[in-house]
């Protein structure tokens, strides 16, 4: 049964909300700005909290199962977060009050900033940036900051292995580079030859996902880094797969110059269904006075009475603000909160098992899946979702099929340079029974492949909605509850 | 406490891979590299990780202690218990972007709503499913028209009148392409009417942005200003204060090609400044030039009506350096929260939140403004925020407010000089009678000592 | 479907059938293949524009890709498919006939010699399906 929209459902005259009546004379409404219609729907709070709980149900979830989204760290979301980010003192503070009011929060804001420097082992860090793509934008503006600051404008080109992330292309568009594609050699490094060829002085940098969309650590990743750094370019490290490394190494020691790190991802704030994320960004020395701000800062230092006082501070050659105000503060206090309950050994221990996890599972699935790069991986893993006794089936076939198996499937046809990409990110969180059943879907609907191919291409069966036409989607726009122009 | 193995359970999952420990599995990272001892505190149980957050959350003096006249771009509303109750459900709040529709239908549905409810709003056609701020909305408007103009238009015209850092924050993004001028916006022209930014519009220009109500509360007829902005063939964006167009002429309806705001009034709590929700609403006609993501309907294969995300062909998984944007995450809890608060005071209760808002801050100015050494700066109408302007410096003023118990307004002389000792107070439905004759009585204190 | 045996070809998937002075642009039956249900078309180039071999002159989208159109010859442009923005899915039915995007007038006639003939272009397309 389809849930009706909001509009639908509208009866005129009901109203959810009541406020308190006026307790001041009315003044006269400005003339010639009032409105004459607002169509909003008209709606009894019953029959809102019915509404987006029936929506709700619709949703799969963490909270409701396996979810081995490659690339994103769909990881369990701590409960305690969310009590702390809505604990009253942070919730109702107001981003321009007076410092010396909201030292809690500031406090919190510096003492994430350090935590974030010696996990990533950087000089600084900014927590402005609102989410991953955010912060590589922050990253690339000050790599091309640095270069000007050194009168330095030729180096316009910047490095991309084909199997980046969207945004890291899209990004270099925006912060105006010329977007250079590295192949990538048969054991799913970086093509070290190719990337020398374009070591010369136009180069502003790479950018660099490690591990990358394969699950894999380059192995020449030293010489990969010394190659740019001769070249007088820089290395962004892209953190979206920092949840193999957390821990285990710091990019900053590996002489990553600038990186973002996604708290939701590796630090375990939730998704919220496509959001807020927050994509802080951490820089080694050279570029620390780059860095978007206001940072938290120590104004006055601590006295045997007092606490420091913190305050905000704009770096010298800031490349000025990504956001209003300081970051996804909220969900700063989520990732805040993980930090503190985990340490450094239970931080050493998310990427262990996340290795484990993924390893595990690839050592279950190898051999009835092809694995394009057999290596040993790190957090995930890419395999081909396509047989050749049976050309039909598709990487999407599988992947709606595991729906009705209870599973959210992998991302699929990422990265691009796997034709059929099922890219599975078990995530530490998982136990070994779920990575077991989850296994045995697979494999099961690697037999139905053969078995009664059609099972897989109607899939899925069970879930609200069957497949749906993104073709009509996109021809017929539909954007909104009504048509625009009635 | 969140990794669920047994030792026996590793052992057995070691010995499947083929390995003997863990250890092994990072054979491919540079040795001297491996396993850093991290500098970080030792980690706690739950119970002490609370007691430790509520102690740093006491040690500051929130709206929930202090009475607020802070606006500015953020603002004190109350927040009705169920759109908490809602966007903390697990369903919404620990799954993913909705690529797979199939199991993802919720989400999906909620934003088309949300889309339509911000449509209705603003007046305009159509509303992406979010960006990260207002700041941030503004300047992916700058983006959009620049990729509107496919790069030929480089003047990017903003109002001094919108909020200063929004448009720091449009600079950054527009500082990424060469040669693109933010320009128009000299703090000293804020008394100009809408009407002079006329001098900086030509035909290299791509938009003209201005605030409605503006960051000083001030609501100004911008038809004058349409009229030369489309003249001159640019687009015109609009930035807004949502929770305003419960009463006002929504934007639609005086020719915004672009309307975008900062959707944190509509039921999301201040946080310190984030997260917040960025509105991002145009024409049809510009849909496959905006950024981020959009739902649309459709149907299923047995005929059943459905929701999909549509046009991504211009997104950046698929169009990489072509992209009409980076944006990938946005804000779809707060989209959701939003399209809640929106849903449950419906057309009656947003009107009626407005006017609450409205009153009570002409009640307050007009009280404020008899105070012997106060003035209010403007007087144009305004919505919920006003300038005033004080017989001392507001850095004191406010000081002495807090001694109070009150949470002053924003100080507009490190963004304005020539508003140096001018104040913008905001009033929303929070702050009752009792509360404006306190500020009132307390800013008269200051008046009267010096 | 056949390739027209008197078209020629780019290697980013373009045809061009010159009638006199006048080459007709479209892109072929393999990149519409590629691209799948097309549901958007969008040509930036406008009659009287003086272009470019290798500019983009138009841009097409399926629900799963994007893709620029390059133009394989210099030259004014002097007509365009005003029809096909409001039916883009004539490109997948009928690549070489009806979707097509643009005609140019040649200024240089000595550029279609680096385009591939229908034969080449079916090795082409033959090698990169493997």
């Amino acid at each position: 049964m389809t849930e009706p929209t909001v509009f639908e459902m509208s009866s005129p005259g009901r109203c959810g909300f009541k406020f308190p009546a006026p307790d001041v004379p009315a003044a006269p409404l400005p003339q010639g700005f009032v409105r004459q219609s607002l169509n909003l729907p008209e709606l009894s709070e019953v029959d809102v909290i019915r509404h987006f709980t029936h929506l709700s149900q619709l949703n799969y979830s963490i909270d409701g199962g396996f979810y081995p989204l490659g690339s994103c760290t769909m990881k369990y979301n701590p409960k305690v977060n969310e009590e702390t980010a809505r604990l009253p003192g942070f919730a109702h503070a107001h981003p321009l009050q007076p410092i010396e009011t909201v030292q809690g929060c500031l406090a919190l804001m510096f003492e994430l900033q350090e935590w974030l420097k010696e996990i990533g082992g950087f000089a600084g860090v900014s927590l402005q940036p609102s989410a991953g793509a955010q912060g590589e934008l922050t990253g690339v503006l000050i790599i091309r900051a640095y270069h000007r600051s050194r009168g330095d404008t030729r180096r316009n080109k910047m490095l991309l292995p084909d199997s980046a992330h969207g945004t890291n292309p899209a990004t270099t568009a925006m912060a105006g580079f010329e977007v250079i594609p590295l192949p990538t050699d048969a054991r799913g490094n970086v093509d070290l030859q190719v990337l020398l060829s374009h070591c010369d002085d136009t180069l502003a940098g790479l950018m660099l996902t490690n591990p990358n969309t394969l699950g894999l650590f380059d192995e020449n990743l030293l010489e990969v880094v010394e190659a740019v750094h001769k070249a007088g370019g820089l290395v962004y490290g892209d953190g979206a797969n920092l949840n193999a490394l957390v821990g285990v190494a710091r990019p900053g020691d590996l002489g990553i110059d600038v990186m973002h790190y996604n708290l939701h991802k590796t630090f375990s704030t939730p998704h919220g269904g496509g959001g807020p994320g927050s994509g802080p960004v951490g820089v080694a020395e050279h570029l620390v006075d780059f860095l978007p701000g206001p940072l938290v800062k120590i104004v006055e230092e601590a006295t045997e009475e007092m606490p420091p006082l913190y305050g905000l501070v704009m770096p010298p050659y800031t490349i000025g603000r990504v956001k209003s105000f300081y970051g996804q503060f909220g969900v700063l206090v989520r990732a805040y909160t993980y930090i503190n309950m985990l340490g450094p050994d239970g931080l050493r221990k998310v990427a262990e098992y996340a290795v484990l996890n993924a390893n595990y599972l690839l050592s279950k699935l190898k051999g009835k899946y092809s694995l394009p790069y057999d290596r040993v991986c790190m957090h995930e893993f890419v395999l081909e979702g396509k047989w050749d006794d049976c050309p039909e089936i598709h990487a999407l076939d599988i992947a709606k099929r595991l729906m009705d198996y209870g599973f959210h499937p992998p991302t699929n046809y990422f990265p691009l340079i796997v034709h059929e990409a099922l890219m599975i990110e078990p995530t530490e969180t998982e136990s070994k029974q779920t990575l077991d059943a989850f296994a045995d879907a697979l494999l099961k609907i690697a037999e139905e492949a053969r078995a009664n191919p059609q099972v897989l291409k109607d899939a899925p069966h069970s879930t609200p909605v069957r497949r749906l036409d993104e073709v009509k989607a996109a021809r017929d726009l539909v954007l909104c509850c009504w048509t625009p122009g009635q | 406490m969140f990794t669920p193995h047994t030792e026996q359970e590793v052992k057995e999952m070691l010995q499947a891979i083929g390995v003997k420990q863990i250890e092994d599995l990072f054979q491919d990272i540079p040795a001297q590299y491996r396993f850093p001892k991290l500098n970080i505190p030792e980690g706690l149980s739950e119970m002490e990780t609370v007691q430790q957050l509520q102690e740093m959350s006491e040690a500051n003096e929130s709206t929930n202690e202090l009475i607020c006249f802070l606006g500015a771009g953020a603002y004190h509303h109350y927040t009705p218990a169920a759109v908490d109750a809602l966007i903390r459900r697990g369903e919404f709040l620990t799954a993913y972007t909705p690529y797979q529709p199939e199991i993802s239908q919720g989400t999906l549905q909620a934003i088309f709503e949300y889309q339509s409810l911000i449509a209705a709003l603003t007046g305009m056609e159509v509303c992406n499913a979010s960006h990260y701020d207002g700041a941030t909305a503004l300047a992916e408007a700058g983006v959009m028209a620049y990729h509107h103009f496919r790069g030929k238009r480089c003047k990017f015209v903003v109002s001094p009148c919108v909020h200063p850092q929004y448009r720091q924050t449009l600079r950054t993004y527009m500082s990424g392409y060469d040669c693109m001028y933010v320009l128009g916006d000299q703090p000293e022209n804020v008394a100009e009417k809408p009407e002079s930014l006329a001098a900086f519009i030509d035909d290299e220009t791509a938009m003209v942005a201005v605030q409605y109500p503006d960051f000083f509360g001030r609501v100004y007829d911008y038809s004058a200003l349409e009229k030369i902005v489309h003249e001159r063939g640019a687009l015109f964006v609009v930035v807004v204060n949502p929770l305003s167009l419960g009463l006002l002429k929504p934007p639609g309806e005086f020719g915004a090609d672009v309307v975008v705001g900062e959707g944190q009034s509509l039921g999301l709590p201040l946080s310190f400044g984030g997260p917040y929700l960025g509105i991002f609403a145009t024409r049809q006609e510009y849909v496959r030039k905006i950024a981020g993501r959009l739902v649309g309907e459709t149907v299923d294969r047995d005929g059943r009506k459905g929701y999909v995300l549509t046009l991504t062909a211009r997104e950046q998984h698929i169009r990489r350096e072509k992209a009409t944007s980076n944006i990938c995450t946005n804000q779809g809890l707060m989209a959701l929260a939003s399209a809640i608060y929106l849903s449950l005071l419906g057309k009656h209760g947003l009107r009626q939140v407005a006017e609450l808002c409205y009153h009570k801050a002409h009640y307050a100015a007009k009280k404020i403004g008899q105070i012997p050494g106060y003035a209010l700066a403007f007087s144009e109408p305004f919505f919920h925020e006003f300038v005033v302007r004080c017989p001392q410096s507001v850095s004191e003023i406010n000081d002495h407010l807090l001694e109070h118990g009150i949470l002053g307004g924003y100080d507009l002389g490190a963004d304005y000089p020539m508003l140096k000792d001018h104040v913008l107070f905001a009033v929303t439905e929070m702050n009752t009678r009792e509360q404006i004759d306190a500020l009132c009585a307390a800013l008269e204190e200051v008046s009267h000592h010096d | 479907m056949t390739t027209p045996a008197n078209l020629k070809f780019m290697t980013s998937d373009e045809w061009v059938k010159l009638e006199g002075n006048v080459a007709t642009v479209g892109i072929s039956d393999y990149a519409q293949n590629q691209l799948s249900d097309i549901v958007f078309v969008e040509i930036t180039v406008a009659v009287g524009d003086q272009v470019k071999k290798n500019a983009v002159g138009a841009t097409i989208e399926s629900v799963k890709a994007a893709a620029d159109v390059n133009i394989p010859v210099s030259g004014k442009v002097v007509e365009i498919n005003e029809a096909i923005s409001q039916s883009p899915e004539v490109i997948n039915s009928d690549p070489y006939g009806a979707g097509w995007l643009f005609k140019i007038e040649l200024a240089n006639p000595g550029e279609l010699d680096t385009l591939m003939d229908a034969a080449a272009y079916d090795q082409y397309c033959a090698e990169r399906s493997h």
